[in-house]
């Protein structure tokens, strides 16, 4: 893929256009994560305009950005940043970048896998299933254990009645991203 | 007055106490509510990170529901509510996304119903002289932040919500409730809710961030309206450090109009505010 290839696929992707970027910085002085991040939403614009596909989707930053939405409010060109790393993480997923944030992807992985199964996001699932495909297994036990305690999270999953219509759901748009891609 | 409520997942878990007290609430308001029939999930921060145009489906087959119904929706979870009004704010203006979402769900969109954020309903909509109106034991002496975080605020063309800097709904509500809201500059800044599970130390450098500031602003207690605030802000506070009770606003709503039921959801938390409600005289 060509550099300018990447650059208008993420603009598509995210609806953002982002050669508008003039690097003023603001983004990443706002950023809440930024002191975690590898680069800082700025430089992640800057490689986007240089077609550093590489280095983009094998980043932390793509999987750290907590889409608090405080970069794309202030940019003074209307960057809304936030979908524009939605968008690289798309694309990461979609071409088996490596990616440097594992745990991110697995969480999302089984949270959507729990949507699509119940129609619903059911919380012990979410928490074992992460707990056991991480590994890490004993993170959080005291909480955890108040929760359960508290009644706070129900063993048996909250379902949408019309499941299969949810789960139509995914197929459709699944396969109209194969479509367009 | 009738809306539709959408309550969203976490409250029916982590966060029932939540839920009890919005139902509560809105029943000693004279106000109802409507489950909506069958909602689903709204994605939440996973679908969008994974697929853009079910980012949009999830909430859009809510909102055809909503439709259906004729009322305006509640959402009482800031997350839900942002994918809503993103769903809907696609439905409205991109005729390319509205014709696959349309396809996908099969329904035809009218626009006719709004997606509307609790604390817009309650201070805007029922109005802060029928919540004056129904307290029975002003919160005297609570001194608290109104915390609201990112995603009722934010991006501000998509959430239309108030001043995304400076937004003023929960203070009102508060001193209406005979609190006293505390001035702090950090009511819109992120506490890392979405990393709280995959990126734990970063959640708990930006809570402790937002608990010391809260603490330096005079506050005994942080009050959201966010389940997934609520729950990182109790879970990331530092194990060592004295820890500040965290409220949905509905809680102080039932205390404040002396629901009996409210005491219940007190000993749902992970950080009890008993002790301060007792220091207190509330409870």
């Amino acid at each position: 893929m060509t550099e300018t290839n990447l650059l208008q696929q993420i603009n598509t992707l995210s609806s953002q256009t982002t050669q508008l970027c003039y690097h003023c910085h603001k983004c990443t002085a706002g950023c809440p994560v930024a002191e975690d991040m590898q680069y800082g939403p700025d430089r992640i614009l800057r490689m986007i305009q240089l077609g550093q596909k590489e280095r983009l989707l094998s980043s932390h930053d793509i999987w750290l950005c907590a889409a608090c939405e405080t970069c794309g409010t202030r940019c003074p060109n209307e960057i809304d940043i936030a979908r524009v790393m939605d968008a690289l993480r798309q694309i990461a997923i979609a071409e088996g970048a490596a990616i440097s944030e594992p745990d991110a992807l697995k969480f999302h992985k089984i949270f959507m896998a729990g949507v699509q199964t119940f129609g619903r996001s059911h919380e012990m699932f979410l928490f074992a299933a992460y707990k056991l495909w991480t590994m890490h297994l004993m993170d959080d036990m005291d909480s955890g254990i108040s929760l359960i305690a508290k009644g706070k999270v129900p063993v048996m999953p909250s379902l949408v009645k019309n499941r299969a219509e949810v789960s139509k759901l995914f197929k459709n748009v699944q396969k109209k991203t194969e479509v367009q891609e | 007055m009738k809306f539709a409520y959408y309550p969203g997942c976490s409250l029916e878990s982590t966060a029932c106490e939540y839920n009890a007290s919005v139902l509560a609430a809105f029943e000693a308001l004279g106000v109802s509510l409507q489950e909506l029939e069958d909602w689903n999930c709204c994605g939440a921060s996973s679908a969008h990170s994974m697929n853009q145009d079910l980012a949009l489906a999830l909430p859009a087959r809510n909102i055809a529901i909503a439709q259906k119904s004729g009322l305006d929706v509640v959402m009482p979870c800031a997350a839900c509510f942002n994918r809503h009004k993103m769903a809907d704010h696609a439905l409205k203006n991109d005729p390319q996304k509205r014709a696959m979402l349309e396809g996908t769900i099969n329904f035809k969109y009218t626009g006719d119903i709004n997606v509307l954020a609790l604390l817009d309903v309650i201070a805007n909509k029922i109005g802060l002289n029928q919540v004056k109106s129904c307290v029975k034991k002003p919160l005297t002496g609570l001194k608290a932040v109104s915390y609201y975080g990112c995603l009722l605020v934010r991006p501000p063309e998509i959430t239309q919500f108030e001043d995304p800097d400076n937004p003023q709904i929960m203070d009102r509500i508060l001193e209406t409730l005979g609190a006293e809201p505390r001035t702090w500059s950090y009511a819109t800044d992120c506490c890392g809710g979405g990393l709280s599970l995959t990126k734990p130390t970063a959640a708990a450098r930006m809570v402790s961030k937002l608990a010391d500031r809260a603490a330096e602003a005079g506050a005994q207690a942080i009050v959201t309206s966010c389940p997934l605030c609520q729950i990182n802000l109790e879970m990331r506070q530092s194990k060592t450090n004295a820890k500040m009770p965290i409220f949905f606003f509905t809680e102080l709503i039932g205390l404040a109009f002396g629901l009996e039921k409210s005491k219940g959801w007190m000993s749902k938390h992970l950080i009890s505010p008993i002790p301060l409600l007792k220091d207190l005289k509330i409870l």
